[in-house]
């Protein structure tokens, strides 16, 4: 398999990267890890007819605490998120993620913005985005502006990215204290797209009431989808077993998946529950810690 | 620079030429509700000085260093790792199997890094340093990890061993004292339809043994 002939350029900057994507338009199309770029042009299933290649453009692989935020720079392989101690030590969810993203060989080329700004809901960031109520920064030559997760993802692989940006940094609320996270996904084999896929974040107070209540759901939507119903029941309670299950009925209910080979509706419903169910625990043993 | 409305007119233009049908990351026009952070204009168009050569979509030079030896190769951006090193290097080591990054047959070393290099181009790793399995050996000396493929009879159609080796190579320069659970997740991309895991994991350990003496 062959992709379709393109032209290509590697800019060192980000401004002459703007300007690559400003002359070329919607022929133009962002190169990042290029590990679901290039498969999808090998299938023919994208033809893009200008490549611009962003992996010589320095300092846009960061992974630090700055200003109330982790902030990630969009470049930072799914390898660096899973060898940082920052992220080891502090959020353990991303470490959860990372190890399930495809395979070794894919993580040392694939980049945190890269599988967010693929717009794909089988891709396993976007969950834990919701979860932690990211903020996406996009550049363009005209500055810079902030997204909300909630308002990035527009569709089947459309995203606030516009024609002319790049993503370029992810940034993270730093949970208070109390607050733990958990992620995982239901795969037949490593590098899978999940069957289904959960993402939970939670804060409890001194008193073991549920202060803050996020959690995303990977594969089960036509975009990555925030179980809303399930984070109200979850806000104010004390978190009992029965709070717990009630939750987890609701991303059950309300998710929206689709029969393929990797099961039926009603599997996928089902394994939503107990994915819920089973990452509010782990990320409420992982809050009293 | 262009003003505003010059821009304004000018992003209509191109608007209005013909779109290709490929999948884009974008799409939609900007949502009202974004915050335009305007104090944070960090980018300019006219910073762009010197633009960056743009290769394609014929033969473009690539240089880069495959198993320790400067090259240099003329290939159409298209062209992947796997094809540069196998068809225009002769370096059929690497096996391209499903052809799509789902098997990890044609596992190279990209800055030490084991990559898929069936879905890495070749423009992509100019100025890098790529090991492949040619590589590995110094002179008649095996690698270690090769070594104990042969002593633990760690192959049997031998079509995945290539990337296995590479993979578990990789491992024991990161990590000289795995554990099984490490061998198992740094070959857990390679898929072996023969079944010979067990084997591979008992030759990774004993390599890693062996190394350590």
């Amino acid at each position: 398999m062959i992709p379709a002939p393109f032209d290509y350029a590697a800019p060192n900057t980000l401004a002459e990267a703007f300007a690559l994507l400003e002359q070329h338009g919607d022929d133009a199309k962002i190169l990042a890890g290029g590990h679901s770029l290039i498969p999808m042009m090998k299938l023919r299933f994208a033809s893009p007819a200008f490549l611009v290649d962003i992996n010589n453009i320095p300092g846009l692989s960061y992974i630090r605490e700055e200003d109330g935020y982790l902030r990630i720079g969009a470049m930072a392989r799914e390898a660096d998120l899973d060898h940082s101690e920052l992220i080891r030590s502090r959020y353990p969810i991303f470490t959860d993620a990372s190890k399930l993203i495809a395979d070794p060989q894919v993580r040392n080329m694939g980049t945190i913005g890269g599988n967010i700004a693929h717009g794909d809901a089988a891709n396993d960031h976007p969950a834990v985005m919701l979860a932690m109520r990211a903020e996406v920064v996009i550049s363009s030559a005209e500055g810079q502006r902030t997204v909300p997760i909630d308002e990035f993802f527009y569709g089947f692989y459309m995203t606030a990215v516009q024609q002319n940006e790049i993503l370029t940094e992810i940034r993270i609320p730093i949970p208070p204290a109390g607050t733990g996270n958990a992620y995982h996904k239901l795969e037949r084999k490593v590098g899978d797209y999940a069957t289904a896929g959960v993402a939970v974040q939670i804060t409890v107070d001194g008193k073991g009431f549920c202060t803050y209540a996020g959690i995303g759901l990977t594969n089960v939507n036509p975009t990555p989808m925030r179980a809303a119903r399930s984070e109200e029941a979850l806000l104010g309670q004390k978190m009992t077993e029965e709070a717990i299950a009630e939750a987890a009925r609701l991303a059950a209910e309300d998710c929206n998946p689709s029969d393929d080979l990797r099961g039926d509706e009603e599997y996928k419903r089902a394994m939503v529950g107990v994915l819920t169910r089973r990452m509010i625990h782990k990320a409420l043993e992982r809050a009293r810690r | 620079m262009k003003n505003p409305s010059e821009e304004q007119s000018s992003m209509q233009e191109k608007k209005g030429v013909s779109r290709r049908a490929f999948l884009r990351g974008a799409g939609l026009t900007t949502a009202g509700t974004v915050a335009l952070s305007a104090g944070l204009l960090s980018f300019k168009l006219e910073d762009a000085k010197a633009p960056p050569a743009i290769l394609g979509p014929g033969e473009a030079e690539v240089r880069f260093v495959v198993n320790g030896q400067a090259r240099t190769i003329w290939v159409e951006p298209r062209t992947t790792l796997a094809e540069a090193l196998r068809e225009h290097l002769s370096l059929t080591g690497a096996k391209v199997v499903c052809d799509r990054g789902s098997c990890s047959a044609c596992t190279v070393w990209v800055d030490g890094k084991p990559v898929n290099s069936c879905i890495t181009l070749a423009v992509d790793v100019s100025g890098r340093e790529v090991t492949t399995i040619e590589g590995l050996a110094q002179g008649d000396e095996l690698h270690p990890v090769q070594e104990a493929f042969i002593e633990h009879d760690a192959s049997m159609c031998g079509f995945c061993t290539p990337g296995m080796v590479m993979s578990c190579a990789a491992l024991l320069k990161r990590n000289p004292n795995p554990g099984l659970e490490d061998v198992k997740l740094a070959t857990s991309g390679n898929l072996c339809r023969c079944g010979t895991y067990p084997k591979v994991f008992e030759a990774t350990l004993a390599a890693a043994k062996k190394m350590k003496k």
